[in-house]
């Protein structure tokens, strides 16, 4: 069978300020980011032939394509809960359909105004297939947010493995303190320490409002074609190994409560032994990873998802935090990630519901503004000056503990300060 | 419209209704202070939540059988400020086992979250919230 | 007026945004204004925010219009069926080319359906709805 592998290159990357509140529209904002990506790769917008954009963020890719002026684009794509855009993009290319992808997201999620008053008004502008049956189950007992859906699983997770909630906090600790680095970064220059963990509210529990990351505004866009073309750019193209994505039966966004435990992450191991079998590698080859760290407790069951620790030992993995810093055993979400940088993502407001824990106009260890955030630990950092190689990149979905996850490895060989672009 | 008024202006979560057809006989049962869960007709697997066909046998036959009501606290959250003004805060939501397997989540009776455990036995009672809701929730086992 | 809007239903509003925002505050004001790129001169409907000919995002710019066009294209609705509930059958929409070279959709205020005519040469003109909700509208041109 052909494969996917060392087939295509990310060669363009951009992202627009981060903020609190942008004072720009979503559209605005994926044309700036757009243009840019496309910029940074050398290339004339008249050149991408394909754009992926993800389903969930509102901006319409038609109107985007109306004021970029492309006039041939000739793959086009809603790509799932921002799992797929990567792998749609990448197969896009390895198939001859597009020569140049664009990915891009744009979403206003530190201001932006929940879309309707009701489920039942937002349901009118969504096809049954979306996974709204849930709230038929969830909503009457006022189980609403990202945060309280994920919570019960968190619960099993702790519970299952006898996990001391004070292990986790080293997960937002040591992204603080990566995030400290980054100029985009919500986290930057404030590092917290475990004490400030400790000592932060529990909003949801069993989580922590340090387990949850603050949501922003902004945008990303990425640029994609194949490894034979990228040779004639300017820049050293990141070469995409692999690509996965995970699906798994009984999963829903965030909750997934009637499969048979919680505690583990079943989409993100399928789609982990599918990253490492088209890379060829393990995980004993990869040194940094950039996981979804939404919620601190996702990383450790992703650490074990994915076979760098053994079953229930993800907490112990990340007790201290020397592990997980740049120069450990594995350099965790050297960005920020998430929970360090901010986090672009709409899930429950754009249907109605009440806002994520994080309330960012709350005091806290932040910028004001310029606090930053896209789809973090994206691993397609090219970080002047030395460009880093990217060895794989993965993408998995619906799992019990999220929807929008995916992992990304950066062969930390090349340059241990990846600050993902 | 302020955003504080936008949010009292949205109806209890409770009252936003059933969005799906598939849910309706569930709601129904509870209605009559029953509860009904989706059962597949061919290979007696639980639908839960409520679906079209049976991810084991595809089978789109599927009955809707009476369940005990009896289970166990399968895991919980506490929200220390409510999602919403139509709960106090904390507000604790359950996730329930129920005996024979399907989890739903609920609420609370008389269960001070202090002396919530993963394990305890819990049996379902029904609360007529108004004409047209009623909801089901957990207490201790007697 | 051949428009005649059912009462107790609400007509739908533009939903404003920064990007469409000036064109509905001159219109509340009775005057028509359309988006330009000052850079290449480029009249841009609907409203965006990048020029598409020269990619730039600052050089974005509201001209007035003297609101002169001739009907380029028309609708007629005439059943209930598949018209908008707010208004009456039968009513025409028209698509107005305006003198800048842009298109706008909108309502004659003087002709009936079967009186639209692909064109006929129109010029804008301001229909205060209501207290909240001014539409811009067309009415023949003396031409
Ligand atoms: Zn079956
Ligand atoms: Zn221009």
């Amino acid at each position: 069978m052909k494969s996917i592998k060392d087939t295509t290159a990310i060669v363009g990357v951009a992202t627009t300020d981060f903020s609190t509140d942008s004072g720009r529209t979503e559209y605005s904002l994926a044309c700036e980011v757009i243009k840019a990506a496309v910029d940074d790769a050398g290339l004339r917008l008249d050149q991408i032939d394909g754009m992926v954009k993800d389903v969930v963020d509102g901006i319409d890719a038609m109107y985007v394509q109306k004021a970029l002026g492309m006039e041939t684009l000739s793959y086009s794509s809603d790509s799932h809960w921002g799992t797929s855009p990567l792998l749609n993009a990448v197969t896009a290319i390895a198939s001859g359909t597009a020569n140049y992808v664009v990915y891009f997201r744009s979403a206003n999620n530190g201001s932006g105004k929940r879309a309707g008053s009701d489920f039942r008004a937002a349901k009118e502008t969504k096809d049954e297939s979306l996974d709204l049956i849930r709230y038929d189950f969830y909503s009457p007992f006022g189980l609403l947010t990202p945060a309280g859906m994920i919570g019960m699983g968190v619960r099993r997770y702790y519970d299952d493995y006898g996990i001391d909630p004070a292990q986790i906090g080293w997960v937002p600790v040591v992204c603080s303190e990566h995030a400290a680095a980054n100029p985009h970064a919500i986290f930057f220059d404030a590092p917290i320490g475990h004490d400030d963990y400790l000592a932060s509210d529990v909003v949801v529990d069993p989580l922590r409002r340090l387990d949850c990351a603050p949501e922003v505004d902004g945008a990303i866009a990425v640029v994609i074609t194949s490894a034979e073309r990228a040779k004639d750019l300017a820049d050293t193209p990141a070469v995409v190994m692999s690509v996965a994505q995970g699906t798994s039966t009984e999963g829903e966004n965030l909750s997934s409560y009637n499969r048979e435990v919680l505690s583990r992450l079943p989409e993100m191991e399928l789609m982990g032994r599918e990253l490492f079998r088209v890379a060829g590698i393990g995980p004993s080859d990869i040194s940094v990873a950039q996981l979804d760290d939404r919620f601190a407790p996702l990383v450790p069951m992703q650490l074990e998802a994915l076979g760098f620790c053994g079953e229930g030992e993800g907490a112990a993995f990340c007790e201290g935090g020397d592990a997980l810093r740049v120069g450990g055993r594995l350099a965790l979400n050297t960005n920020g990630g998430f929970l360090g940088e901010g986090l672009l993502a709409r899930h429950e407001r754009d249907r109605g519901g009440p806002p994520d824990p994080w309330h960012l106009d709350q005091p806290g260890r932040r910028r004001g503004v310029g606090a930053g955030g896209h789809r973090c630990g994206w691993p397609c950092g090219r970080s002047d000056p030395a460009p880093v190689a990217i060895t794989a990149i993965a993408t998995a979905t619906a799992g019990a503990g999220g929807a929008s996850r995916w992992a990304g490895f950066i062969d930390r060989a090349s340059t241990p300060e990846v600050v993902a672009a | 419209m302020t955003a504080d008024d936008e949010r009292a202006a949205t109806p209890h979560p409770a009252l936003w209704g059933v969005l799906y057809r598939s849910s309706m006989p569930f709601w129904d049962s509870v209605k009559r202070h029953e509860l009904e869960l989706q059962r597949c007709s061919g290979c007696q697997r639980w639908l839960t939540p409520p679906r079209p066909m049976c991810p084991n046998c595809q089978s789109a036959e599927s009955e809707w059988v009476k369940v005990s009501g009896n289970g166990t606290i399968y895991s919980w959250v506490t929200y220390a400020e409510s999602p919403h003004e139509g709960f106090d805060s904390p507000h604790t939501v359950v996730l329930v086992e129920l005996d024979e397997g399907p989890r739903l989540v609920s609420m609370p009776v008389d269960i001070p979250e202090a002396d919530l455990e993963i394990g305890m036995r819990v049996s379902v009672l029904y609360e007529d919230i108004d004409e047209d809701l009623t909801l089901f929730k957990f207490e201790r086992a007697a | 007026m051949t428009i005649e809007y059912v009462p107790g239903i609400p007509i739908l509003k533009a939903s404003l945004d920064d990007d469409n925002r000036p064109f509905w505050e001159a219109v509340n004001r009775h005057e028509l204004v359309l988006q330009r790129c000052g850079a290449c001169k480029l009249y841009l409907q609907p409203p965006r925010p990048m020029c598409p000919e020269c990619h730039s995002m600052d050089t974005l710019e509201w001209v007035e219009s003297p609101g002169r066009g001739e009907i380029y294209s028309y609708v007629n609705f005439t059943t209930d069926r598949m018209a908008y509930p707010a208004m009456k059958v039968p009513y025409s929409v028209v698509l107005v080319e305006l003198e800048e070279g842009v298109r706008l959709v909108s309502n004659m205020i003087d002709l009936e359906p079967d009186e639209v005519k692909i064109g006929i040469p129109v010029e804008v003109v301001f229909d205060d709805i209501s207290d909240d909700l001014t539409l811009f509208k067309f009415k023949v041109r003396e031409s």
